[in-house]
Parts: structure tokens; C-alpha cells; sequence
């Protein structure tokens, strides 16, 4: 097995509720609480959830855009948790990140040319000519025309938008993109032009991604891997296939059940669970899932599931799994 | 079919924006009918009109730059778009109700749960503060909400988004409307909320025995939920039909473009690139000269781009405009 391109261990993020002029923290957020994954390189790793489950926080946390409150991230076999932002250097070209709203993660006052260009004046040492060209050539990569570096952000439709996005985190050759929500602003037949291109350009370039989503069809797509999350916690990881024929536990099921389909001949009875996430500011004690499951038992209410060993390459967070089918 | 006349019918509605940049119309002849306990489905994606069709049958327009500039909407016979602003207030949140994607925003901040419920009540029915605040009780337990007479006295924000969305179900049920407008009521929603929200509609629809107008940008909500469906785009119908067979032969090529282009779960093994519909939507402020579709269309040709296609029925009770309705790419 080769290395992977990047690594987490036991990574945590509490953020303080403050209160009072002291700013004394007087709760503690618990968004992210504890999450393992590796991605190898050339690999997709899906992490999926609803809002509140932390899927965004690990995004931030593995480009140290938030800083982790405990555990480790590394890219290539280095920790990055303890480098300073000059040692940090080297290791933000190789990971970049590509955001969910294309209107607002652009500066309306910079060219695009200026925009994707801005990561090489940062990094590479290029004449104007030499950056113009590569600018060019990036842009071409992404389906935009060369004329488009000479305009403005606002000229540009919302894929078109998302494609200098993906062309700006394009520039450095990085080994890994990590992509929050890339798609979820866009309408389905221009989401289905972006997820063609990131797969494309994931072949092209050999890119792993760290592709965070709600969407679990857009993940089926572009996925290798998927992590499930709720409540700051990963309750289920492992190949996209078997997760999604066979999943382990309930709530992924629940996803899947909620899932619409575009069949009118297939509505069913679903699996529809109550309630909404609990608020991470209080999550539930034992399984974080148990206010909402519908095989809650005993232990699910005391106990917290560890995640385990179910196949081969899967894990799961489920007590229901110790239990003699 | 049903010999009985539609609950609503519009006709040859134009909704026009007057903007600094030019006049855009958004929303560009459209002529549909709503069936009292129906639920028809309005797909689109962003700017194809399906929003403000909604805005225009019920007159919440942008005032001054949105204009209706053609057309009738009928509510049981009655000419809305000819009524003065007090007949129009006893329409809306009566006859006609309707919820809006943000749960977030739509509800009033300083007014609690129960005062807003109780609000249209006593306005429309003339009923007590008493009788109101009674009703809404009963409304909220309808919309599943544990605990309603204590949760009366909240106020939005001790309410999650879901429970926000029920809020505004409740509301919009109170006054047992003939026709419910529903604007992507599930879209800032989580799937797992969503699918709560899409089954608490239609059980209560069932119930009320009101008409839904769904309008929504995701295809799958629409196989989910609806029994007629209106495909817009560019402010023009595409094709209408009943969802099975929509959905069996859909005959407009941006219909299938949309249905191909939807990753399905399960369907990834068969397929791994999604079919793209390529280029982009047309700039409604110029005028579209031909089928707004052709210049994305794998079939256009001459005819498309000169004379645009009437819609015209193509297989019974399906309908379709483009010239080429059916033919294979």
C-alpha cells in the first residue's frame, strides 16, 4: 500500500460559547470530536453528513484554516498541527481548497487571470510572460477560454465561477483538494458539468480529494471512499460500494432512505427518522445518534460506540453490530 | 377528464422586471390550470420563471420594477389580477396560502409562534383572540410539534429550521386553503428533515383536501410527491404532463437533459460520467429569438432557432413545446 497523502488522527475541534467582558468560555461546541481517516493518494474521500455534523470543520481543520484543539494532521508523514505559518509553507501548495459558494469566494475586484495567478506569484518564481502562459494553460484545463483571464468575476455565471475556483486550487499541482460543498450552489445540469471536470481532472493529475457533501447521489459519483459523520463523530467509513448496498449503521441508512428518488414509480415507505440533530453544544450522552434510532436499546444511552472493524477496509460506530444477529 | 371547472387557471401570464439593465421577462406566456386537490409540480432551474409565477398568481411582486404586463390568473372563476389591494389581502393566507424556502427569514422574530398562527385566523375567519390562539394549538399538534400549547408562547428561534418549516405548514393550513403554494419548501432543509417535511405536506393535503403547488429545482422531489408536472424554462412552459409519464417518455430534449444529467444513487456503477447539458441559460433580457433551448440543444436546427415552438399536445394529455418533441438524440 502506498502512503497516503494525507492523514488524521484523533483530531478535535471544541469551539467556545463566551460570555461576560472576560470572554470567559462558558460551553464548549463540540463540532469535531475525535476523527481518524487517511486518504491515499489519487483518491476520493467522501464525507457526508448534515448540517452541524462537522464534515465542514474537519475541511478547515486538515488546510489548519481552523486551528484543532487536539490530534494530528499529516501530509506526506509530517504533523502539521505544531509547524509555524513559515514552516506550514511547503505544505500549503500541496493541499488546496476549493469553496462551496462561487460568488463569494472570489475577490470581485481582482481578473481572473489574477485569481488563478495569485497561488504561482505566491509560490513560483515566474516571469509575467512564463505566469500568463501557465494561467492560460490552467484555464484551458478547467474549459475556460484564454480571454477569460482579462475579466472580472461578475462576468461569469456560477459554474463558470466554480470552474476558476477549481483552476486558482489547480495552479500549485497539488497532491490533495480539499472541495466543501463544490456543487451544492449549482443547478443539476451545470453540478453535472462540474463533477465531470473534477473527475477528469482527478485522472489528468493524479488528485486526491477530500470532498465534503450532503448529497449522497454526487458523492456515489465522484466518490472512492466515504466517511459518514453526525454530531462530530464518524459513524461509518469505507468503500463507497459497500457503504451504500450494505450500509452498517443506522443513521447512514437513514441517509440513504431519505435520499429522494427521481422515479415516481418507486415511492415507498421509508425509513423516515424523527427529529433534528441535537445541538452540538449538548450532544446526547452515549451513542450521539440514539435520540433518533430506531433500534435505540439500553447501552446506545450510556455507552459511546467506538468505531470498529466490521469487513475488511470498513468500520462502524454501532453497538446493534456486538449484538448476535 | 374532470368536467368540473379548474380551481386555477392561468392564462398567458407575462410577469415582465423593469431594471435599469433593460426589461427582462421572466416570466413569458404561461398558461396552466391547477385541479382543486391536485398536486402539480412547477421544475426549473434558477431564472426559469417558476418563483415569480408564484409571486404574480398571488400579486407579491417587487413593487415597481415587477410588473404583470399580460394575462389572468382565475381563482374559481375570479379574475385576480383585476382586484383591488383589500381583495387581494382577503385571498392571500385564505383561499390561496403559501410557504417560502426560508424557514429562517419568513417567520417574525419578535412575535411568538402562537401569535403568528392565531394572526390569520382571526383576520380571515373574524374568529376570537381566544378561538384563535385555539386553532393554533390544534395546528401546530397537526404539524407534529410535542408540546404545542407550552411551545405556543416560543418564539422562532428556540425552534429548529425543520420545526420553523412546520411552523409555516401550520400557518399556512390554518384558514383550510383550496390551493397551498409551495416554494422549494424543503430545499434548505437536511434530507433527513426533508423527507419528514415532503410526507407531513402531503398527509395534511390529503386531510385539507387542498391543491398543491409544488415548485421546486430538484427533479427527485417532484417524482416523490407530485401528480402533474410543468417543466419551465427561460419564463415558458417546456412540457407538462402526469409524473409517470413524464418521467417514462420525457419528449422536450431539456427535460431529458435534466433527468440525465441528476446523479442517481445506485446508478453509478452503470454510468460514471453524468450527462451534461452544455453551455448556459439565455440572458432574459434580450429578446429570445426562436426556442430559448436551442442554443444548448443537441437537436436545434434552423427551424428551432427562427420560430419558436408552440406548446402542442404529443401523446394524450402530454404536452410538449419544441419541434422536434420525441425524436432521439
Amino acid at each position: 500500500m502506498t502512503a497516503p497523502v494525507l492523514s488524521v488522527e484523533g483530531l478535535t475541534k471544541h469551539f467556545p460559547v463566551e460570555r461576560g467582558i472576560l470572554r470567559r468560555a462558558v460551553a464548549w461546541v463540540r463540532a469535531v470530536d475525535g476523527v481518524d481517516f487517511d486518504i491515499a493518494p489519487g483518491e476520493t474521500l467522501c464525507l457526508v453528513g448534515e448540517s452541524g455534523c462537522g464534515k465542514s470543520t474537519v475541511a478547515r481543520l486538515v488546510l489548519r484554516l481552523t486551528e484543532p484543539t487536539s490530534g494530528a494532521i499529516r501530509l506526506g508523514g509530517t504533523d502539521i498541527t505544531t509547524l509555524s505559518e513559515s514552516e506550514m509553507a511547503p505544505y500549503r501548495r500541496k493541499v488546496q481548497m476549493v469553496f462551496q459558494d462561487p460568488y463569494a469566494s472570489l475577490n470581485p475586484r481582482l481578473r481572473v487571470g489574477q485569481i488563478v495567478g495569485e497561488p504561482l506569484e505566491n509560490f513560483e518564481n515566474l516571469g509575467t510572460a512564463e505566469r500568463n502562459e501557465r494561467v492560460g494553460a490552467i484555464l484551458a484545463k478547467v474549459g475556460l477560454r484564454p480571454e477569460a483571464a482579462g475579466r472580472y468575476p461578475f462576468e461569469f455565471s456560477g459554474g463558470q465561477r466554480q470552474r476558476i475556483g477549481i483552476a486558482r486550487a489547480l495552479a500549485l499541482r497539488p497532491e490533495l483538494i480539499v472541495a466543501d460543498e463544490p456543487v451544492s450552489a449549482l443547478d443539476v445540469s451545470v453540478q453535472a458539468q462540474v463533477l465531470n471536470l473534477l473527475m477528469d481532472l482527478q485522472e489528468e493529475f493524479g488528485l486526491a480529494f477530500l470532498f465534503v457533501s450532503h448529497d449522497l447521489a454526487v458523492v456515489e459519483h465522484i466518490g472512492h471512499r466515504i466517511a459518514v459523520m453526525y454530531l462530530g463523530h464518524i459513524v461509518e467509513i469505507g468503500p463507497k460500494d459497500d457503504v451504500l448496498a450494505e450500509p452498517a449503521h443506522p443513521y447512514t441508512k437513514a441517509l440513504i432512505a431519505a435520499a429522494p428518488v427521481p422515479d415516481p414509480r418507486a415511492r415507498r415507505e421509508k425509513l423516515v427518522i424523527e427529529g433534528d440533530v441535537p445541538s452540538p453544544l449538548n450532544p446526547p450522552p452515549g451513542c450521539r445518534f440514539h435520540t433518533r434510532c430506531p433500534f435505540v436499546f439500553g447501552r446506545c444511552r450510556e455507552e459511546v460506540p467506538l468505531l470498529k472493524e466490521i469487513a475488511p477496509g470498513r468500520r462502524a460506530a454501532c453497538h446493534l453490530l456486538d449484538q448476535p444477529a | 377528464m374532470d368536467a368540473a371547472a379548474p380551481l386555477l387557471s392561468v392564462e398567458d401570464l407575462r410577469t415582465h422586471f423593469f431594471t435599469v439593465d433593460g426589461v427582462t421577462r421572466a416570466v413569458d406566456g404561461v398558461s396552466f390550470t391547477v385541479n382543486a386537490g391536485e398536486t402539480l409540480g412547477i421544475v426549473g432551474e434558477s431564472g426559469c420563471g417558476k418563483s415569480v409565477t408564484a409571486l404574480s398568481i398571488l400579486r407579491l411582486l417587487p413593487q415597481r420594477i415587477g410588473r404583470i404586463v399580460g394575462g389572468r390568473v382565475l381563482l374559481e372563476g375570479e379574475d385576480l389580477l383585476g382586484l383591488d389591494i383589500g381583495a387581494m389581502r382577503d385571498i392571500r393566507g385564505n383561499r390561496i396560502a403559501m410557504i417560502f424556502q426560508e424557514p429562517m427569514t419568513s417567520l417574525n422574530p419578535v412575535l411568538t409562534i402562537g401569535e403568528q398562527i392565531a394572526e390569520a385566523v382571526r383576520i380571515h375567519q373574524g374568529a376570537s383572540a381566544a378561538d384563535a390562539l385555539a386553532r393554533a394549538e390544534e395546528m401546530l399538534a397537526l404539524v407534529r410539534i410535542s408540546d404545542a400549547r407550552r411551545r405556543l408562547g416560543d418564539y422562532p428561534h428556540q425552534f429548529s429550521g425543520g420545526m420553523r418549516q412546520r411552523v409555516m405548514i401550520a400557518m399556512a393550513l390554518s384558514c383550510n386553503p383550496k390551493l397551498l403554494i409551495a416554494d422549494e419548501p424543503t430545499t434548505a432543509l437536511d434530507v433527513t428533515v426533508q423527507a419528514q417535511i415532503l410526507k407531513l405536506m402531503l398527509e395534511l393535503k390529503e386531510r385539507t383536501g387542498a391543491a398543491v403547488m409544488l415548485i421546486t429545482h430538484a427533479l427527485p422531489v417532484v417524482a416523490e410527491t407530485c401528480q402533474r408536472v410543468i417543466v419551465m424554462y427561460a419564463g415558458r412552459i417546456v412540457e407538462m404532463a402526469e409524473v409517470t409519464e413524464l418521467f417514462d417518455r420525457p419528449l422536450h430534449p431539456y427535460t431529458r437533459g435534466l433527468m440525465s444529467s441528476i446523479p442517481r444513487l445506485g446508478a453509478a456503477a452503470r454510468q460514471k460520467r453524468l450527462t451534461e447539458i452544455p453551455g448556459l441559460v439565455p440572458d432574459l433580457r434580450k429578446p429570445v429569438i426562436g426556442c430559448a433551448f436551442a442554443p444548448r440543444c443537441p437537436l436545434a436546427d434552423d427551424h428551432c432557432r427562427a420560430e419558436a415552438p408552440p406548446l402542442t399536445e404529443h401523446l394524450t394529455a402530454h404536452q410538449a413545446a419544441c419541434w422536434k418533441a420525441g425524436e432521439a438524440a
